[in-house]
């Protein structure tokens, strides 16, 4: 399986063969994701990191993964300081930093930014993000969760919240279809699935069921994964506030689910998630956020051809 | 209708390429998307609203060069039904109808206003065409979204 100067732009595309690679290569990194175990696997190598956008947990998960595989981060830091505050295109930008590093880890505000990067870049471009468009790595760090934490084979699973706009919700559903799961999608209805992704998730081989609210879901799923509900889709405020009430999870909510049962959140959250909820074993999304570098630390080191 | 009326109307070529059967209202944006006159030495000569035998059309017609079936294919985003004739000493030498391409670049722009291919970066737009039951979609190769109405509208 050929990773080595391959560009990580989207899930489209990706065979279940290569996902559980990835996965595979990514819990054999664990141990040096937790620091528990020193890496010079991917000394000498420098990872330029581009974030034309704002992002703490994905730049610092990349930038941590590159330092513990004992490799260097080139940070572009702030945009306005920089010769892209002068008008310098995308395409420049890259052709000029894939002469000073190893691979590019880009996050931009437009749609099809990482694909444009990767028609110009010499060395590999991991798509960190594209303003509504693809990130894959964080689809792939919510499979290893549901890997490490449940389980991945005709999955039962419960989606809550913004699944219209959420990209990361649509990109998962696209990626467990591949392993038959059982969907369960909760929104408001101003906020519900568009109707093209549903079928196209269904004509891939997953179960869609649609329901109202968690409650009504909860009990019967091995995963709930909550998203947050941004105000600003609400033109009056009160709808919002009835929205949010009514998807929230809260202890009393957690009476009869399953005892394995895990909740996952891509973070930031609101208030979606009582904080009460953090100290049940349930609560999974801190894991998950941990997840990112195993899961960046296997990418780094199959794309710039250190492992296969 | 008059003789001379209908030689002024229809006038024919000794040499060149006739596109008939273009959807009616299209023939403009068919002359955009071949950069015509542009890309012609000679003659250029459109008919809007003709009388065919399914209905009204457009017709083109390039004096002195013969197009290549490619370079036309791409019209067929807009003019699914149009045919190519190319003219030799005013006879028809060769008839043949569009062939909706699997892929365009450069002929239509892409309908997210957020979407790469919109800036200023060195890049023309780029689409997979799926033409399945009939029904032609583009699908733009950077942001994804799909054109599926209107296209003629989104013409670069």
């Amino acid at each position: 399986m050929k990773f080595k100067g391959q560009h990580i732009i989207s899930m489209t595309g990706f065979s279940r063969e290569r996902i559980d690679h990835i996965l595979n290569t990514a819990e054999k990194m664990e141990a040096i994701a937790r620091g528990e175990k020193r890496s010079e696997l991917l000394e000498g190598k420098i990872l330029a990191v581009l974030f034309f956008e704002p992002s703490t947990r994905t730049r610092m998960s990349f930038e941590t993964s590159i330092l513990r595989l004992g490799g260097n981060v080139l940070n572009l830091g702030s945009v306005d300081a920089s010769s892209i505050s002068k008008g310098e295109t995308l395409a420049d930008t890259i052709r000029v930093v894939d002469g000073y590093a190893d691979a590019v880890v880009l996050r931009h505000p437009k749609e099809g930014a990482a694909q444009l990067a990767s028609e110009f870049s010499r060395v590999p471009i991991l798509n960190a993000g594209d303003g509504a468009g693809h990130h894959p790595t964080q689809t792939l760090l919510d499979l290893y969760t549901i890997k490490r934490e449940s389980y991945l084979e005709g999955l039962k699973i419960a989606l809550a919240g913004d699944l219209k706009y959420g990209r990361t919700v649509h990109s998962l559903c696209y990626a467990l279809s591949l392993y038959g799961a059982q969907i369960t999608l909760i929104s408001p209805k101003e906020l519900c699935m568009p109707d093209e992704i549903i079928n196209d998730i269904v004509a891939r081989g997953a179960k869609i069921i649609e329901k109202d609210s968690i409650e009504d879901a909860i009990d019967d799923v091995d995963v709930l994964y909550m998203t947050r509900i941004q105000k600003e889709r609400f033109p009056d405020p009160s709808e919002y506030h009835k929205v949010a009430s009514r998807l929230k999870i809260t202890v009393e909510s957690l009476k009869n689910v399953k005892e394995g049962m895990k909740i996952m959140h891509p973070l930031p959250r609101v208030d979606e998630i009582d904080a009460k909820v953090d100290i049940t074993p349930h609560a999974c999304y801190f894991k998950q956020a941990f997840y990112g570098v195993p899961i960046r630390m296997a990418l780094l080191g199959l794309v710039m051809g250190a492992i296969e | 209708m008059s003789y001379v009326e209908k030689e002024l109307r229809v006038r024919r070529i000794e040499n060149g390429t006739v596109i008939d059967h273009i959807t009616a209202g299209k023939a403009l944006n068919v002359l955009k998307i071949l950069e015509l006159p542009d890309s012609s030495q000679g003659v250029v000569s459109i008919l809007l609203n003709s009388q065919g035998k399914y209905g009204k059309k457009d017709v083109v017609k390039i004096e002195k060069r013969e197009l290549k079936s490619e370079e036309v294919d791409k019209i067929a985003l807009i003019a699914p039904y149009a045919t190519i004739n190319i003219i030799r000493n005013f006879n028809v030498e060769q008839k043949n109808k569009v062939h909706i391409p699997s892929y365009v670049e450069g002929v239509v722009r892409c309908i997210n206003p957020n979407c790469i291919s919109n800036s200023n970066e060195p890049t023309t737009s780029k689409f997979k065409v799926n033409s399945e039951n009939n029904e032609l979609e583009l699908r733009c190769f950077y942001c994804g979204r799909v054109i599926s109405e209107n296209i003629a509208e989104y013409l670069l």
